[in-house]
């Protein structure tokens, strides 16, 4: 069996009065059916415009995805008609955002939001979508759900808003579920309650999930395999543990020392990546990360660097071969 | 470093806040506003922060730890308690003399963006306090904010841009060169980089930690991050709901915390290591429901609604935490625990 989703060669562009933003610059993964997927990357990385573009929510214009193939269960994403991604969309891929307010209608009682969807997509009666609704609350932890069915978003605290859209998000047992910075604006109370439910939801319904963020801790704990994003590209792909044990791209190697860490004894200081990522409308023709990296050589300015094999699984764009105990060629840090 | 980290020269006292309480009050009613109650945003905090030490402040959204830093400099107007200055009760200065202390208080907000004039020039930004104690003259002015732009890690030639020209993490150092322009002995840093992306963040980590060291600077570090705040800190007190609920040397808070709430905080921290985290993730404290609202604190201790040390406490100390509030005192020497645990 073939993956789940396969993403090819993407690319999503922005036109601005500046110019061409090339937010998403040419990116190809796999998804395997009831695995998680990480993405991490910082701002404007291209990790949202990335997912954004699966579902073809890229607004156009200013957006618009100018190459690629998505794949998905054999038909591609990008060339079906309006109506057939529509009757995937929320069905069998759903979406969670960052602001729950984003995909909850602040006018519409939160039982209707759901059972809403149950009618349109799994075309339940209006009373079983109503009782399946207040199963699906009491599912996402929300208390005394029965009572609560009929109450407006604004009657909820944030985390528990995050909890009803992704109870909205599950209703109909999705095959994917892309989650984009879901926990990003709670507290980290609130954030452990959130990733122990979507861990164990994943492992009832047996959904895929990709899960996009910034915290590399989030993303320790959850997924299976990540996706390192750097200006619009794919700098690494790897299985989680090695991911962390043993990074090949000189970003990720920066990356993870920069994190101030509550497992480890303290440095006496971070290493901090220097300089900022490139303009991405006037983007570099060589490697993007080169103006940062302490490991340049002069090779790297030729091209951008393909991802290639550095091990079992382990793709690293990066011409020089690089690990965490590789001394720096270039003396900017 | 270590020198810094160990012994401050002194154990002077800085800065000595005690029993602060800063209450918004709720009226009801637009032609005859009724006072109808108070959001409790700081409810009686104490704590002193010692020369040349960092003190972290932490605690979630609402906790009020912005508001206690906002009330030390008098941007919020104290309810009730004591706010002392290096002895001198800030509250009771008024004209020059207030002005004369404020110059060696400075705080430093999370937005670079909002915080920044857009309208102005980085040299009118970060000279504008000199200009305001007369401390430079037109004459000087662009010298010393171009060598304050060294200092925090900008070229000297920045003096003519205008904001929107910098990224996030730059911004953030203008904020900072403006609050060294005036040579201060305490700086209140709130949110400073959560802002930031992780790289930029280790930077001005980084920048903040030199300059502590060149100018023997004090500093009260607020952030929600306790990962952020363990590194930079030398000692940390946790806030929930408008008191603290612990207040330690760094290394005792992150190893061997006593309050239910840190335990449950630091437990909930995703760290970046997957075997670990793993691990964490199956013996996680979930912490049930949400912080109750600061305008109907609790009775009792504030944390009794969530808190999973509960029975605990009813069955080895015969005490109801939702009746009885504990006090925040000494659980040993230089630990501080408001918790009936340690009754």
């Amino acid at each position: 069996m073939g993956p789940l989703l396969e993403v090819k060669n993407l690319q999503t562009q922005f036109v601005t009065k500046e110019g061409i933003v090339r937010a998403v610059n040419n990116i190809s993964y796999e998804l395997n059916t009831g695995e998680t997927l990480g993405i991490v990357g910082e701002s404007g990385c291209g990790k949202s415009v990335g997912a954004l573009s699966l579902l073809r929510l890229i607004p156009s214009p200013p957006g618009k995805i100018v190459a690629g193939e998505i794949l998905f269960d054999g038909i591609d994403l990008l060339k079906v008609h309006e109506s057939e991604i529509e009757r995937i969309r929320g069905n069998r891929i759903a979406m969670i955002f960052q602001d729950p307010m984003t995909s909850l209608n602040p006018m519409m009682p939160i039982g209707r939001q759901i059972s809403e969807s149950l009618e349109l997509h799994l075309k339940m009666t209006k009373k079983a979508a109503r009782a399946k609704a207040i199963e699906l609350l009491e599912m996402v932890r929300i208390p005394s759900a029965a009572d609560r069915i009929d109450d407006y978003p604004i009657q909820f605290s944030g985390g528990m808003r995050q909890r009803v859209m992704i109870a909205m998000a599950l209703s109909c047992n999705p095959q994917i579920l892309i989650a984009d910075e879901p926990t990003t604006a709670l507290d980290v109370t609130i954030q452990a309650q959130i990733t122990d439910l979507v861990n164990r939801l994943r492992e009832e319904i047996g959904m895929a999930v990709i899960w996009i963020t910034h915290d590399l801790g989030v993303v320790a704990g959850l997924t299976d395999r990540v996706i390192v994003m750097y200006a619009g590209r794919i700098v690494e792909e790897a299985p989680v543990e090695e991911l962390y044990e043993n990074p090949r791209h000189p970003y990720t190697i920066g990356l993870l020392g920069s994190v101030p860490r509550l497992d480890e004894e303290r440095p006496e200081k971070l290493t901090s990546i220097e300089g900022m990522p490139p303009d991405m409308i006037d983007y570099p023709s060589g490697c993007p990360f080169y103006a940062r990296c302490t490991f340049r050589i002069d090779r790297c300015l030729e091209s951008p660097p393909d991802l290639r094999e550095v091990g079992p699984g382990h793709k690293a764009a990066c011409i020089v071969d690089v690990t965490s105990s590789t001394l720096p060629t270039s003396g900017i840090s | 470093m270590e020198a810094r980290r160990n012994g401050n020269d002194t154990d002077e006292v800085l800065l000595r806040v005690n029993n602060l309480k800063v209450y918004f009050p709720i009226n009801r009613g637009t032609i005859f506003p009724r006072h109808v109650g108070d959001i409790k945003a700081v409810d009686g905090v104490s704590f002193e922060v010692k020369r040349g030490e960092t003190l972290g402040l932490v605690g979630e959204s609402g906790c009020g730890k912005s508001t206690t830093g906002r009330a030390i400099v008098l941007l919020e107007k104290p309810t009730a308690g004591k706010v002392e200055f290096q002895g001198v009760e800030m509250t009771s200065l008024e004209g020059e003399s207030l002005r004369k202390t404020r110059r060696r208080i400075q705080m430093i907000f999370q937005d670079p963006y909002a915080s920044l004039n857009p309208r102005l020039r980085v040299r009118d930004i970060v000279g504008d306090p000199l200009k305001v104690h007369k401390i430079a003259s037109d004459k000087t002015l662009t010298n010393q904010v171009r060598e304050l732009l060294n200092i925090v890690g900008l070229n000297p030639n920045f003096v003519t841009r205008y904001p929107h020209e910098f990224s996030g993490g730059q911004r953030q150092r203008i904020g900072i060169a403006r609050a060294l322009a005036l040579r201060p002995d305490f700086i209140i840093f709130d949110e400073p980089v959560s802002a930031l992306d992780v790289s930029i963040q280790a930077q001005i980590i980084n920048l903040l930690e030199n300059l502590q060291a060149e100018f023997r600077l004090t500093y009260l570090f607020i952030a929600h991050d306790l990962a952020v705040v363990r590194h930079i800190s030398d000692r940390v007190a946790v806030m929930y709901l408008g008191k603290l609920a612990e207040l330690t040397d760094r290394e005792r808070l992150y190893k061997t915390p006593l309050h239910p709430y840190t335990q449950a905080l630091l437990s909930a921290v995703p760290i970046p290591n997957p075997i670990a985290e793993r691990e964490r993730f199956k013996n996680r404290v979930i912490l049930e429901g949400d912080v109750p609202s600061p305008d109907n604190p609790p009775k009792g201790c504030n944390f009794c609604t969530r808190c999973p040390a509960k029975t605990r406490v009813m069955d080895k100390k015969q005490i109801d935490c939702s009746q009885v509030e504990p006090e925040f005192k000494q659980a040993e020497p230089g630990h501080w625990v408001a918790c009936h645990l340690y009754d």
